[in-house]
């Protein structure tokens, strides 16, 4: 009998106290984004400025830095020349960069790309596809994948250039 | 150990006040019983051993859960005061926001995440201590209130009886006939009676005694329900703007579907087209000034063979439709509602490549706003080049044409125009209202002739499982709401003591009607009608 009520008090409370805390969980300590750090990265296929088909799914084996960005954001155009300048040191090393425009006027990302001389694949979102798929927001958003697919880290705000060292040297193969 | 023997030989659960069988009081208690839950052993109070015990005992105090309300209230109440997250510029910080605007208060109240409160983890713990509370609350009573109400008997004890609000006590002869009569009264108005020696318990309506804890169930349904919410693939809400001709996927169905925008209709009440009967009110605010309707014509279609992000979709159409406000787009549970609208963007600007000094064109371009050429060639060695885009263009801190995002609110270009006479070309900045040349007099321009616009509409995608739960939750509450109000539960015992009759009467609310009831019964008889002794003592 005083048995049987501890059991029944204990079970009651657990269940009420599991369901308590995963509502708190998933609610306030996870970003409520539909792709998290430790998923495969979703594949996806973009054109580049150069009309050449970029596909993620190419890549494995490889460390991918995959980056969003839009020319009118503050941020991105800073953290560019310093995802340049250490894309040329890690491409050596079997890390990959991947820029992904959300989707601008093709004149006016080439003309960013000149100005900054980027080296890596810039490819355009023109559907918004690939925003959907990786539930963008804010820009830039940088998502570290290593050379299984999977994201190893999800970055918003801008980078340093140790910090695009460093988060290049995580997904080193 | 853990029981109480009653001197009638009914054995009750330790705690309990009154007898469960035959009423009699247990404890110490007052002249008049208070007969909320039937003098029932809560069953927290009884054990107090282990800490689940503890933990249990302080969630069943109704004490505990009113508290909990009010603390909620005075939180809610508190998140009015500055406003939500959701109302402030969407361009500012909030953390910055509310110290900027409200000094040392905002910062706190920022800091406490009143800026969000429903989403903020101590409101929603709140939330769920009131469901905790509401769920021990109702167990700790619903169960002794069954078992008392279940294991009580005709036959009372004498201080159960006297010690009823309703009660009276006289010398009556015995008369059968009479007797019969007062029964046969008692069922005719829907009392179910039980005999035992001559005593009568009259009783109906019990079943109002668990509206409250129907009630309950309903609420804790409801609050399962918004718990679901948060739980991957139930509850889908999004946004989406797309501008007429475009296709675009819906977002949240995971690549899944696709629309078009055909058209966006907007529409407003005039005068020279309605009827008579409303010109007066369409007077009243101005011809043009109502809306009456916003409209997005879509085609929906799905996407056939495997999702992958960024490929060229292979669509198959499903359904055409329009959208109208509360007319939503209805497919595989995804609903599409019409949300917002920007009438007449942008959508394409030509110009004229036009000598500056004789004013005459060597042709005519069509600059499309979204995804414009690279290169337009007007032959006869004519031709334009498009250097750099602008679509929402202004001058940055650094005095460079800059865009402030990708949508064409304010389209500017740096055009290369290149002639028979100009074989290196010349450069021209032009924006609305503003040609600058940066490399010196130019012979030619790019004069501005005409533009194309189109509407734009935002659509909200919802597809929500939780609703059915809410919705029975709700209906559940409302059931044991309406079972608790509209019945009273109601006793009458009759019993007789050597040659007294003792009448006592019963009723978990409306003594009134009880009153009316017990007049009715008891009229042209030889029992006394039973006197409010709560009366008597005021």
């Amino acid at each position: 009998m005083k048995e049987k009520r501890f059991w029944l008090r204990t079970v009651i409370l657990a269940i009420m106290l599991a369901a308590i805390g995963y509502t708190i969980y998933s609610n306030v300590f996870v970003e409520k984004k539909a792709i998290q750090v430790g998923d495969s990265a979703p594949d996806f296929v973009l054109t580049d400025l150069n009309g050449n088909k970029i596909q993620l799914s190419d890549y494995r084996g490889k460390g991918v830095f995959l980056n969003f960005w839009g020319t009118w954001c503050k941020p991105c155009e800073k953290e560019m020349p310093y995802i340049n300048s250490q894309y040329n040191v890690y491409k050596n090393e079997g890390v990959e960069v991947i820029a992904v425009n959300v989707g601008e006027a093709k004149v006016t990302v080439q003309t960013f790309v000149d100005r900054f001389q980027l080296t890596f694949p810039v490819v355009i979102d023109q559907q918004d596809q690939v925003m959907n798929a990786y539930d963008i927001n804010p820009l830039p958003t940088t998502f570290l994948i290593d050379k299984d697919g999977k994201i190893v880290d999800i970055i918003t705000g801008t980078m340093t250039e140790e910090d695009v060292k460093k988060y290049m040297e995580r997904i080193k193969p | 150990m853990e029981q109480v023997k009653c001197e009638c030989g009914h054995v009750n659960p330790i705690g309990t006040v009154l007898c469960e069988a035959c009423g009699k009081p247990l404890e110490e208690v007052p002249a008049l019983l208070d007969m909320r839950y039937e003098g029932s052993a809560r069953r927290s109070q009884t054990y107090n051993k282990t800490i689940i015990d503890k933990i249990w005992n302080f969630f069943s105090s109704v004490k505990v859960g009113v508290w909990l309300i009010v603390i909620t209230l005075v939180a809610s109440a508190i998140g009015t005061i500055y406003p939500q997250q959701m109302y402030i510029p969407p361009t500012v910080s909030p953390s910055e926001y509310y110290e900027q605007q409200y000094g040392l208060l905002g910062k706190w109240y920022y800091a406490l995440g009143f800026h969000d409160l429903y989403s903020s983890w101590w409101y929603m713990l709140l939330i769920a201590l009131i469901g905790v509370s509401l769920v021990i609350c109702s167990l700790d009573r619903v169960v002794p209130l069954y078992r008392a109400l279940n294991n009580q008997r005709v036959t009372r004890n004498e201080q159960f009886l006297q010690r009823q609000r309703l009660f009276s006590r006289a010398k009556v002869e015995h008369d059968e006939t009479a007797f019969r009569n007062v029964v046969d009264k008692l069922t005719k108005r829907g009392y179910r009676v039980r005999e035992e020696n001559g005593n009568i318990l009259a009783e109906k309506g019990r079943f109002s005694r668990w509206g409250p804890y129907v009630n309950h169930i309903g609420l804790i349904i409801f609050l399962i329900g918004a718990m679901l919410r948060f739980v991957p693939g139930m509850y889908v809400d999004e946004s989406m703007w797309i501008r007429e001709g475009e296709i675009k996927e819906i977002p949240g169905t995971n690549g899944k579907y696709f629309l078009e925008n055909k058209k966006f209709i907007f529409e407003v009440y005039e005068k020279e087209k309605e009827k008579e009967a409303f010109q007066a009110a369409i007077d009243r605010l101005g011809s043009g000034m109502m809306a009456k309707n916003y409209q997005t014509d879509v085609v929906l279609y799905e996407r056939v063979g495997p999702v992958v992000a960024g490929e060229e979709p292979k669509l198959k159409k499903i359904k055409s439709f329009p959208i109208r406000v509360n007319e939503p787009l209805k497919h595989d549970h995804y609903a599409l509602y019409q949300v917002d609208f920007k009438l007449d963007e942008l959508k394409s600007m030509s110009f004229h490549f036009t000598d500056k000094e004789t004013n005459k064109s060597f042709g005519t371009i069509t600059v499309d706003l979204i995804q414009p050429e690279k290169e337009y060639d007007l032959g006869n060695g004519y031709k334009v080049q498009l250097l750099s885009y602008f679509p929402d263009f202004y001058f940055d801190e650094n005095g460079n044409p800059n865009t402030r995002s990708k949508v064409p609110n304010n389209p500017a270009f740096v055009f290369k125009m290149f002639a028979p006479d100009r074989p290196k070309g010349e450069v021209s900045f032009t924006a609305i209202r503003q040609t600058i040349e940066p490399l010196g007099n130019n012979k030619y321009k790019m004069a501005f002739a005409n533009i194309e616009t189109r509407n734009v509409s935002a659509l909200t995608v919802r597809r929500d499982f939780t609703l059915w739960i809410l919705g029975v939750g709700g209906a559940i509450f409302m059931i044991g709401l309406i079972q608790g109000m509209y019945w009273n539960h109601r006793r009458i015992w009759i019993q007789r003591m050597d040659d007294e009759v003792l009448v006592a009467a019963h009723t978990n609310k409306n003594w009134f009607g009880l009153k009316k009831e017990l007049e009715g019964i008891f009229n042209d008889t030889p029992f006394v009608m039973p006197i409010d002794q709560a009366d008597k003592r005021s």
